[in-house]
């Protein structure tokens, strides 16, 4: 086994591991860090992959930004132990069909797709980050656009619903 | 055994970096104490510490010690997975952020091959976001350890550093992003190889043409390592000490190490965004300013050797002139083998810029009163974000005048 290949089955363990941990943590708080887990897990593989710009933004955005938000609210609220409901038998046989479904939809699209991405990881248009900032900002600018009104609908939604609170 | 030293040459050197980083920074750490507490209480006009060893330089040993040697009390319904790992998480970040910082330009030939200063390999091309990255996760070892002390004014104190690190987070990334703009790169070598000029060596670094950026940088990186003025989190009129407040011995230790290394961290970025890195103030035709290392250890071993021949304890009389004896070979070293002076100079540069700002921090720790908590959040948000995306629009609307009117 070569290096990279070790280092990818230790952080991909740790990514499955993790999301496991997140689902059976009782504690809210224990849950997230699951989840930071996770997504710094997802950081390195990317790293492997030569990603360096993507890693670095996941853990920036997600790690950083996102779940500190989360723990922040955690938090703030102060949330306890939850209770866990035992499973309805209803809700079991169709969820894990669908998550067999969905695992599958997953692999065939990745089984077709690896040499796509396999070509621009060797052109750099998805590692390097001049590749990315033109694939952003030239091709694909008016959907990144789009996003960010997104966004901008959101903040405003935010800003109504504080101040109606106030008043 | 030499096959397998020879096969893993890169991992063994990377290893053998590490542990000695780790020595000097932490080393560093202790006598950075020690200087804090020695300029503070000299501003204040008291001694600092002076009783254990000669000018109390063997007081960071005994705090040491002592932090080893103290009870550890874990309070009572603290989450103890959470609380043991808050610590660990903040120093082991702090640590690894020193890790990306390059300390010098060229690398040494050794058995070989070429080592180069600094931990990082020397093309990270992500070098700055890396960093903020590290940043980014710092806050995990505040908030959590407020939240599970399971006690009020650690709560307290952890939320309000989280809100303030966040806030203070967006402010110190756009602050840098004209620099990353005029040297088109996150390579922290690049950008300081961007900043080298022709002529005086000062006027190319970076402060003059980002003045407005540097200034929001160092405002938001004073608060992101939670210091004087913006150490709120840790008011101890208000909340105690904020998040440590359960912590004790080591834990406390660790904290403490974790803010001064994230204390160096920020020097360093300072030095290398904004004043230059290794290059040298004065013009490249300046050579004999390859003498001024040599020109300040001499003295200064001089002086220490003097002084400790005098001192009042017999102990001191021994081991202040060795100290002193040791400065004045190395200035000695540098004099007598020009290619070490040549090696030393980007160093140097850099070590002498670093200390500077720490000088800085703890200057400004000397004088500063604490900010209002309102104050904080409405400077940060109202005052530095907006500073800094202005930097921003100006520094891209003057590269983009560069390109389209400009020499080509």
């Amino acid at each position: 086994m070569t290096a990279p290949l070790v280092v990818f089955f230790v952080l991909a363990a740790l990514a499955i591991l993790g999301a496991l941990s997140l689902i059976w943590q009782k504690h809210p708080i224990h849950s997230a860090l699951s989840l930071i887990v996770v997504m710094v897990a997802l950081a390195g593989l990317y790293l492997l992959m030569g990603a360096e710009f993507v890693a670095a933004v996941q853990i920036i955005v997600y790690s950083g930004a996102i779940m500190v938000l989360f723990v922040l609210v955690i938090m703030l609220l102060n949330a306890g132990i939850e209770e866990h409901t035992s499973i309805s038998k209803l809700a079991g046989v169709p969820g894990l069909l669908l998550v067999i479904a969905l695992a599958g939809f997953i692999a065939a699209t990745i089984a077709r797709s690896s040499e796509t991405v396999q070509a621009a990881m060797q052109t750099g248009a998805i590692s390097s980050t001049k590749g990315i900032s033109n694939m952003v900002f030239r091709d694909f600018v008016y959907p990144f656009e789009l996003t960010s009104f997104l966004i901008l609908v959101a903040i405003m939604g935010a800003l109504v619903l504080a101040q109606r609170e106030k008043s | 055994m030499s096959t397998f030293l020879s096969s893993n040459a890169e991992l063994i050197i990377s290893l053998v970096k590490i542990a000695l980083l780790l020595f000097i920074v932490l080393t560093v750490n202790a006598y950075l104490t020690w200087f804090e507490r020695k300029v503070v209480a000299h501003m204040q006009s008291r001694w600092g510490p002076h009783r254990v060893g000669p000018h109390g330089l063997l007081q960071p040993l005994a705090d040491g010690v002592k932090f080893l040697f103290k009870e550890d009390p874990t309070p009572a319904g603290a989450d103890k997975f959470v609380y043991y790992l808050a610590p660990l998480l903040a120093l082991a970040l702090a640590l690894t952020s020193i890790a990306i910082i390059p300390f010098g330009p060229d690398p040494i030939h050794l058995f070989g091959h070429d080592i180069y200063l600094g931990i990082a390999p020397p093309d990270l091309n992500i070098g700055i976001l890396a960093l903020f990255a590290i940043t980014a996760l710092g806050v995990y070892g505040i908030a959590l350890a407020g939240w599970s002390s399971n006690s009020k004014y650690p709560l307290l104190g952890g939320l309000r550093s989280s809100a303030q690190m966040i806030s203070y987070e967006l402010s110190l990334t756009m602050s840098v992003v004209g620099v990353l703009l005029i040297a088109g790169s996150f390579n922290l070598k690049d950008i300081i190889a961007n900043q080298t000029s022709t002529k005086w060596g000062i006027f190319g670094w970076n402060i003059f043409p980002q003045l407005l950026g540097f200034i929001c940088f160092f405002i938001a990186a004073i608060a992101e390592t939670n210091r004087v003025p913006f150490d709120l989190p840790e008011a101890e009129s208000e909340l105690v000490a904020g998040f440590h407040t359960e912590y004790a011995s080591f834990k406390f230790a660790m904290f403490f190490i974790a803010e001064y290394t994230s204390m160096i961290t920020v020097s360093c970025l300072c030095t290398i965004m904004f004043f230059g890195g290794w290059l040298s103030p004065f013009p490249a035709s300046w050579t004999f300013t390859h003498y001024l290392p040599s020109a300040i250890l001499l003295p200064f071993g001089l002086w220490v050797i003097w002084d400790g021949i005098r001192y009042e304890t017999i102990f001191g009389r021994i081991i202040l002139p060795a100290v002193g004896t040791a400065i004045t070979a190395l200035g000695a070293v540098f004099i007598l083998f020009p290619d070490v002076n040549t090696f030393i100079q980007g160093p140097f540069w850099l070590l002498s810029k670093i200390f500077i700002f720490l000088f800085i921090y703890v200057w400004m720790r000397g004088t500063l009163p604490r900010f209002r908590y309102d104050q904080l959040m409405a400077f940060g948000w109202k005052l530095l974000l907006p500073a800094s995306i202005v930097n921003v629009i100006i520094t891209s609307f003057v590269i983009l005048a560069k390109m389209q009117w400009g020499p080509k």
